[in-house]
């Protein structure tokens, strides 16, 4: 896997949320990613200074022309900013990837494909299932999301549509700080209730990915295990801060 | 090195030095882990050293806290880019759990260490001893929390944090240098955060 640095160019760029882009880049080389793997983006100052950043992929695998990445602002970061609001058509950033071995869906594996989202941890899960949608043979797939507010939910109207293809894929959606009149969806945080309801059952053997903020995952994954999946077949990735300054 | 159009730090030129390459600071402590927290209690809880299927030493939790206990403030450097200054630690060194077993000298140069939820790592020997490592049991003068990998944990400081095993429950010496878990999954063998070594194939 090649995994020096290049220079991406921006090819790109779309705004899902207020506060979330998605990025495009163009690289000299790609030779291809699987569903969820990341990029590490590296900035450089005049003076020298560099900051190094992962990003979730967010295009589906293979050997893709352009690859994307989604980006939340976090108000007082030092790369996302720069991202979501600088970052203009054309110019380069140096990336290098894929990384990251471990939190990968691939199309071939027919075991039901479970995915748990809280916030921007929708990012590879999207990768995963718009690389379903690419594939021949499509397991049954579901998603399971949470956002704080309606105006928050990224990709919305791409799920939305992923949903009317009838293909095997379920939308489930949870918003945890209020929602609009016609709201049909749910209005708590992800819970062992809500879990039931809506993930595969574990006698189905499903493949379960997690990814959102640590209290979310912390939750999910332990609800996971007490629902009787296997631990192996809970897959997380968590980010974010947990609040713990000790 | 190319110049990024437009982009300025905000961070200031103190303690750079203290900043491997790529990492920023953080005052939080962030929760990386691939699956779901382990939870073992003390009462079930043992550490083993060994070599292939030889046991080298034991140790119940009550027998372990009985060890010699060294503290330590050092600071942290995850992968993920993140780095904690001072963070405080105590638990039994590697040096001293050697010496508790008798050890006058390592058996091989290689170790895996092994976790409850099937989680390893591989190391050098050399990376552990001289008070380089230890088996922490405490963080911050309290019980480390399970989400950061009590009750006890492999802290490895001087390596990027994976190397730092949460939920440790043995140390097995081996043959040759074999890749635990992130090792194999394109992560660097070795991980040492002042050159860098991130990835496979990194220098």
């Amino acid at each position: 896997m090649l995994r020096d640095w290049q220079l991406a160019t921006v090819a790109a760029i779309r705004d899902e949320t207020p506060s979330v882009r998605t990025i495009a880049f163009s690289l000299p080389q790609w030779t291809g990613h699987l569903a969820g793997q990341h990029v590490d983006v590296r900035l450089t100052t005049d003076d020298g200074y560099q900051a190094e950043r992962s990003y979730s992929i967010a295009s589906p695998s293979g050997r893709t022309a352009l690859i994307e990445i989604t980006v939340e602002r976090i108000a007082d970061g030092e790369v996302s900013p720069f991202l979501t609001a600088q970052l203009a058509l054309g110019d380069t950033i140096e990336l290098r990837g894929p990384l990251g071995g471990y939190f990968t869906w691939r199309p071939d594996n027919p075991a039901p494909l479970m995915l748990i989202a809280g916030g921007s941890g929708i990012v590879p899960l999207m990768s995963m299932l718009r690389t379903r949608t690419k594939a021949a043979n499509r397991p049954p797939a579901r998603l399971l999301y949470s956002s704080r507010q309606f105006e928050e939910i990224i990709y919305r109207s791409e799920l939305d549509r992923l949903v009317t293809t009838n293909d095997g894929f379920s939308l489930n959606t949870a918003l945890t700080r209020g929602a609009p009149a016609n709201w049909s969806g749910e209005t708590r945080r992800v819970d062992g209730d809500m879990l039931a309801k809506y993930t595969f059952p574990a006698a189905q053997a499903p493949h379960n990915f997690v990814c959102g903020p640590t209290s979310f995952v912390e939750t999910v994954a332990d609800r996971l295990v007490a629902l009787g999946h296997q631990e192996n077949a809970i897959k997380t990735e968590r980010f974010g801060p947990t609040g713990e300054k000790r | 090195m190319p110049i990024t159009r437009g982009f300025k730090s905000k961070r200031s030129n103190a303690a750079r030095d203290r900043i491997p390459p790529g990492q920023y600071v953080t005052e939080d402590f962030p929760v990386l882990t691939a699956g779901p927290t382990q939870r073992t209690p003390v009462e079930n809880w043992s550490l083993t050293l060994q070599r292939g299927g030889e046991m080298l030493g034991r140790w119940s939790w009550e027998q372990f806290e009985k060890l010699q206990q060294t503290e330590r403030t050092t600071d942290i450097h995850c992968v993920t880019k993140w780095t904690k200054f001072d963070t405080r630690w105590c638990g039994v060194t590697i040096d001293d759990l050697m010496k508790a077993a008798g050890l006058s000298a390592p058996p091989t140069q290689f170790v895996m260490a092994h976790c409850d939820g099937g989680y390893t790592t591989n190391l050098l020997v050399a990376d552990l001893l001289d008070g380089k490592a230890m088996i922490a049991t405490q963080y911050d003068n309290s019980p480390i929390p399970v989400t950061h990998g009590g009750p006890a944990r492999l802290l490895v400081p001087h390596l990027y944090f994976w190397k730092s095993a949460k939920w440790v429950r043995g140390l097995e010496f081996i043959e040759t240098n074999t890749p635990g878990f992130w090792e194999s999954m394109g992560y660097h063998i070795h991980g040492d955060p002042w050159r860098e070594q991130r990835y496979t194939g990194d220098a």
